[in-house]
């Protein structure tokens, strides 16, 4: 395949490839109801999807380093868009988000504010800044902006502690996925999705991750939005529902007025499976504290600014300006996934709830429930559990519990809808955590074969002896990301957070004082980074080990204090330390030049 | 004063502004969560506080990140510092 004809052709590549993705669902449906298992159906949509990533990952294999690093700095702004729109959208965002809405309602809609709203930092603060810089990495900016190897290392550090924390989350969502769809067990599943994961990146780096994540946005996105489009028109709620759910929210507002939400005892929820959860909280009015959401969504739009795996995604435009329409681009990506997933929790809740629809199933008996086939189906998953608290014989608001991955999961199923809707949902889940993986294995192993081994160890190592160690570190990384995955320590969810309050801790002030203020300095910069890091990280293991916190800052906005740290630091130190050398100062200038050869070789 | 640093006040100014209208949308309104909720202005029926966390707030952002990215295109074309595509 010659390079130039596929960029020039990526429209059509792509529309062919949406076009079979589509034959290939209807042909699942004709095997369906030609009487193929659903067990089989499942296996064929994990099985065949990851087949053409790999390869896609095979197809774009490289020996160039710029290819390797920044897929050549080709990459159109629109596909880009797509490209990061599926790094960005994590096996979390696919199968925990619209369960988190549909549990907590208004109070984690910050993380919707807040995964949105950071790409306007992106945009306006930093992307088109890196692009000019020209660097490979994040950690590559940081180390030529301060200078020096102790900025260079503390920026590999903190990126090394966050996209780690955040990648761990992802192999979980994959081995997760894998084993339900594949029918293995956990943790043979985890590897299985590890493979998969390496597939798409070993060979090609940046190039082969760029295209398979393209591909993978088509199949998450028709994945995400084909079922609620479905359950909508069936349950005649509206065709199109993100305009028209306004009667069904005022609803579930009305059944929770009239069912009330009754405490249970601690006896009681003792006896429910670990991980799931009644509905407590009202869906849609206000329910938690302004301090607690503001601060989350700062939490998570400072984190997304520094997270280095969506940052790097930019250096792959051809230009400075298509770096800043890519966001846009990319951002409009990600709200046609964030505005279904409310949807999606409306619809399922009060497919569920309310006791006038056929699918209601409060107010029902529990003897009926219990003999429900989804409910057995997803009671053996442990992802759903009845019971008669207090005896009546009717199954109470407060007497059915779910885990926040059924909603994405269960539902089609719930709705009536045939089985290959779940084997395309298995698949999209399977894409958007694979995805997300991808990119940021990547991210931690470009950082380290290209900031610690070539840059601080080896500066001599020639091209083909740096790309082994690339590819090396990507398979050390992703099995050490998968061994501890397979310990299953932190739920998909919270690990994710806490990715976003390390980068924010220790890599946004750096980022953004490197761009916008000119006296900010190497010292400063280190001060900044390691301060932050170290009291974020302390902030999280006193409030973890029963510490009370202050100003309401809890576990998951830790970043709050890592950050603040991290400003004072690294202001402090810079003030009290020489200013930048005139060199450093004038690349600053430069950096601000949007036109113009970039701060660094095209080789380096 | 030098093209550059006229460049760089208009850049500047748009980042201020551009802020602004994020902060408005991002965190500002948030702090009015139970009146969005009382209001009666209710789009597509949704109260407005649900409405602006799952649709509003965060289309404001795309719409608003199109909108820097051509303010910005036109300040770089201003003083010259549009890039060939694909150098």
């Amino acid at each position: 395949m010659i390079k130039g004809k596929f960029i020039d052709n990526l429209p059509k590549v792509y529309g062919i490839y949406t076009g079979g993705f589509i034959g290939f669902i209807i042909l699942m449906a004709i095997l369906e109801q030609a009487g193929v298992s659903a067990k089989s159906i499942g296996i064929a949509f994990v099985v065949f999807t990851i087949a053409i990533y790999a390869i896609i990952g095979w197809l774009s294999r490289t020996l160039q380093m710029d290819a390797y690093y920044v897929a050549g700095r080709q990459v159109p702004t629109v596909f880009n868009g797509m490209a990061t729109a599926a790094d960005w959208m994590s096996g979390a965002s696919f199968v925990a988000m619209a369960g988190g809405i549909y549990f907590k309602g208004y109070g984690y809609m910050a993380l919707l504010v807040g995964w949105t709203g950071g790409y306007v930092l992106v945009a306006s603060l930093l992307a088109p800044y890196l692009r000019k810089f020209g660097c490979y990495t994040v950690p590559d900016f940081v180390g030529t902006r301060y200078g020096g190897n102790a900025a260079r290392l503390s920026a590999v550090l903190v990126l090394t502690v966050a996209s780690f924390t955040y990648v761990t989350a992802q192999i979980n969502a994959t081995g997760t996925i894998a084993s339900v769809a594949l029918d293995i067990p956990f943790k043979l599943a985890v590897y299985v999705g590890l493979a998969s994961i390496l597939l798409c990146s070993m060979l090609g780096g940046m190039r082969a991750v760029t295209w398979t994540q393209v591909a993978q946005y088509i199949v998450l996105i028709i994945a995400y939005l084909l079922p609620v489009f479905w359950i909508s028109n069936k349950m005649g709620a509206g065709f199109f529902p993100h305009l028209m759910l306004g009667d069904e929210v005022a609803r579930i507002a009305e059944l929770e007025g009239q069912f009330g939400f009754v405490k249970n005892s601690a006896a009681d929820l003792a006896t429910v499976p670990k991980g799931l959860a009644g509905i407590t909280k009202a869906h849609s009015a206000v329910n938690g504290t302004t301090w607690g959401f503001i601060s989350l969504a700062i939490c998570m739009m400072a984190g997304t600014a520094s997270l280095p795996h969506v940052m790097m995604r930019y250096f792959t435009t051809p230009s400075v300006k298509s770096a800043r329409r890519s966001v846009a681009w990319s951002l409009l990506f990600i709200f046609i996934l964030y505005s279904t997933a409310p949807m999606l929790a409306t619809l399922s809740k009060l497919s569920l709830i309310d006791p006038t629809l056929s699918t209601g199933i409060i107010g029902k008996s529990i003897t009926d429930v219990q003999a429900l086939d989804w409910y057995q189906n997803w009671n053996q998953a442990k992802l759903m559990f009845v019971s008669d608290f207090n005896g009546n014989g009717t199954l109470e608001l407060n007497e059915f519990f779910m885990g926040g991955k059924a909603v994405v999961l269960a539902t089609p199923e719930i709705a009536g809808l045939p089985y290959v809707i779940s084997g395309l949902v298995a698949a999209g889940g399977m894409a958007a955590a694979m995805s997300t993986a991808d990119g940021l294995v990547l991210a931690i192993a470009n950082a380290l074969s290209h900031d610690l081994y070539y840059k601080i160890i080896d500066p001599k190592a020639e091209a083909a002896k740096r790309l082994i160690v690339a590819r090396v570190l990507l398979v050390l990384i992703g099995f050490a990301g998968a061994t501890i995955a397979a310990m299953g320590i932190q739920g998909i969810l919270g690990s994710v957070i806490w990715a976003f309050d390390f980068a924010m801790s220790g890599l946004f002030f750096p980022l953004v004082l490197g761009v916008w203020w000119k006296r900010a300095n190497g010292p400063g910069a280190v001060a900044g980074m390691l301060l932050g890091l170290a009291s974020g990280t302390a902030y999280l293991i006193w409030v973890r080990n029963g510490g009370s916190g202050f100003w309401g800052i809890t576990q998951l906005t830790f970043g709050i204090v890592g950050s603040l740290v991290s400003l004072v630091a690294m202001v402090v130190v810079s003030l009290l330390t020489d200013e930048p050398d005139k060199a450093t100062q004038a690349m600053v200038d430069e950096v601000r030049v949007p036109s113009g050869k970039t701060i660094l070789g095209k080789q380096h | 004063m030098s093209k550059q640093t006229q460049h760089w006040e208009k850049t500047r100014t748009l980042l201020f502004i551009t802020l602004a209208i994020w902060f408005i949308f991002s965190i500002g309104i948030f702090f009015f969560g139970t009146e969005m909720e009382a209001s009666s202005f209710r789009p597509f029926g949704y109260p407005l506080s649900y409405y602006m966390t799952c649709q509003g707030s965060l289309l404001a952002f795309v719409i608003l990140i199109f909108w820097f990215a051509g303010r910005q295109e036109k300040i770089d074309e201003e003083f010259g510092y549009t890039e060939r595509e694909g150098d």
